[in-house]
């Protein structure tokens, strides 16, 4: 069985985010780079499968080569190989699309990707790979049961959890649940020793089609100050949320 | 050519976020001089089909007998009466986010998600757009002759617009590539994507058994329950109430958050709420840098006061 994760390579969750060159472009200065959290659970649950099932698991990425660090942690996690597509995408579809080519010539069984990345939370790329390559395509998946070429998944829906059953091949935009936050696999020294042997492929991009472009960018207006009500007058907060905030 | 809108069924009802894409397409079709059409999948009676009629859409075409879990086919529905379209409108639900990809991948139509802001423009068509967890406001061209946006939850108004609308009944059927094994629905519920009020706790509530009051609050309010990282983590609470940059962003009207420090994660998720409500004991909380009010006290203490007050004044 071969298994496909895709990564992106996104901003620690605790990055300050601010924006250079008249707020067009991210500013990536003090930036520390990761595993896109939701991919994190997709890669962790394919190499258990790998453990499992004799599986291959091959980690993907489209970027320029600022990216391999996190392709090498991938590697480092468990990871057979890994492949780079060489240029920055535009948006979701550019990125869709040349997985997508790639996928064309070298078939998987099961593709993994987060169900967003958590810098542009686009939530595309799975769906676009899906309708690409004419496979199944599970969303927001918090559970996957492989058995031979049969699958039991679990997505979340708005108010609770589809179960489903689909056959190989597939792609599923991952999410907690996955796996567990305390099952998360974390580069041990022998993972990082192997890491460095391991094939990182670098492929030219084939198209580099996009349908969208990033023009600019803002921050959210700064909240006003805290307005402290004392807990012995909680009717205070009623009132305010009544008849000034207006929300209840 | 007209704007084409999936309006989304919860077992033969539609809610707020349907009312939202069609009334956000009804502004859209002002200005291009053109009408709304829309699209619902699944079984849903006809009074339920003439409500959705009131929102300004021209037409309906309901086509009961698709599932809604048929991803694969409601986007093919969704292609097929894109022929003509300008725009196709859906909101940002998870059933919508299985759709769109696909349906932007077949129209070679530019895909442009949490959408916050109106078209005000026909040509050269640029559209604001949550990014960064809420941490940034990203301004996206689309390039394409089709576009296909999904809006966030929340941040437009429902107008509704009654007049004609004609309502078509298509009773196509289409094999589905998934096998539906079963649902768990959280029964009675409020949705928290779409709730107007969140009520959310963290790890101040010290145990899972200490979440009846949280629970109490949100049902006095009308509102829906959430809960920090930490929380879920540790298995207090469902994943599916993680509010926060790796869980759900969300953006609801009133945001209460109890026993929850505030971390960069945490507001990155909920800092779109309209008004915002720290409860904490610790003075020096995050949070109250960010809420538009402040409880300084203990939640034990302040929430059950809270719900008696709430209740005094809905009873006035």
């Amino acid at each position: 069985m071969k298994i496909l994760v895709c990564i992106s390579s996104v901003p620690d969750t605790t990055s300050k985010i601010n924006f250079t060159e008249n707020n067009t472009r991210f500013d990536t200065n003090n930036i520390q780079y990761v595993i896109n959290p939701y991919d994190e659970f997709g890669l962790t649950k394919a190499v258990m499968l790998k453990e499992k099932l004799q599986a291959t698991v091959t980690v993907v990425t489209v970027g320029e080569s600022s990216v391999e660090p996190v392709m090498r942690k991938s590697l480092a996690i468990g990871a057979d190989n890994a492949i780079r597509i060489n240029f920055t995408p535009e948006d979701s579809y550019s990125t869709a699309k040349e997985i997508s080519n790639y996928v064309k010539n070298n078939p998987y069984d099961i593709i993994i990707a987060g169900k967003e990345s958590s810098d542009y939370n686009g939530g595309a790329v799975p769906g676009i790979i899906a309708e690409i390559l004419d496979i199944p395509f599970i969303n927001a998946c918090n559970g996957l049961n492989i058995d031979g070429d049969n699958a039991e998944l679990s997505r979340e829906i708005d108010g609770g959890t589809e179960r489903l059953k689909i056959k190989t091949p597939f792609i599923i935009g991952g999410q907690k649940g996955l796996v567990e936050e305390r099952e998360l696999r974390i580069p041990n020294m022998r993972g990082i020793m192997t890491a460095r042997t391991k094939p990182l492929e670098v492929i030219d991009p084939s198209e580099k089609i996009s349908l969208t472009e990033s023009v600019s960018f803002d921050k959210p207006r700064p909240k006003g100050e805290c307005k402290i009500i004392s807990k012995d007058n909680i009717n205070d907060l009623v009132n305010e949320l009544h008849n000034v905030a207006k929300v209840i | 050519m007209s704007i084409l809108v999936y309006a989304e069924n919860w077992d033969g009802r539609f809610r707020k976020s349907a009312f939202e894409a069609i009334s956000y397409a009804k502004k859209a079709s002002i200005l291009f001089q053109t009408n709304v059409k829309t699209i619902s999948i699944g079984a849903v009676d006809n009074t339920e089909l003439e409500r959705l009629g009131e929102f300004g859409t021209d037409k309906i075409i309901s086509y009961p007998n698709i599932n809604k879990s048929n991803g694969k086919a409601i986007a093919l529905i969704l292609e097929q009466e894109a022929k003509d379209c300008k725009l196709i409108i859906l909101s940002n639900t998870f059933n919508a986010k299985t759709i769109a990809p696909r349906v932007s991948a077949k129209l070679m139509a530019g895909l442009i998600t949490n959408v916050i802001s109106h078209i005000d423009n026909t040509e050269n068509i640029c559209i604001k757009r949550q990014a960064f967890s809420s941490k940034a406001i990203e301004k996206t061209k689309l390039n394409s002759n089709i576009g296909v946006l999904t809006i966030a939850p929340n941040a437009f108004e429902i107008n509704p617009n009654p007049g004609d609308c004609e309502i078509e009944i298509n009773n196509k059927e289409i094999e589905s590539d998934v096998v539906v094994l079963g649902k768990d629905v959280n029964k009675g519920k409020i949705s928290l994507s779409e709730a107007e009020i969140v009520v959310s706790a963290g790890r101040g509530l010290k145990a899972a058994e200490n979440w009846g009051m949280i629970e109490e609050l949100a049902d006095v309010l009308g509102a829906a329950t959430a809960c920090s990282k930490p929380v879920s983590d540790i298995g207090w609470r469902p994943h599916s109430e993680h509010v926060g940059q790796t869980g759900k962003a969300i953006a609801p009207n009133l945001y209460i958050a109890i026993g929850i420090s505030g971390a960069i994660q945490h507001l990155a998720g909920v800092n779109s709420s309209k008004t915002m409500v720290a409860i904490n004991t610790d003075p020096e909380a995050p949070f109250f840098k960010a809420a538009d009010y402040g409880i300084i006290g203990d939640a034990f203490e302040v929430v059950p006061e809270l719900i008696t007050e709430i209740k005094n004044f809905k009873n006035n």
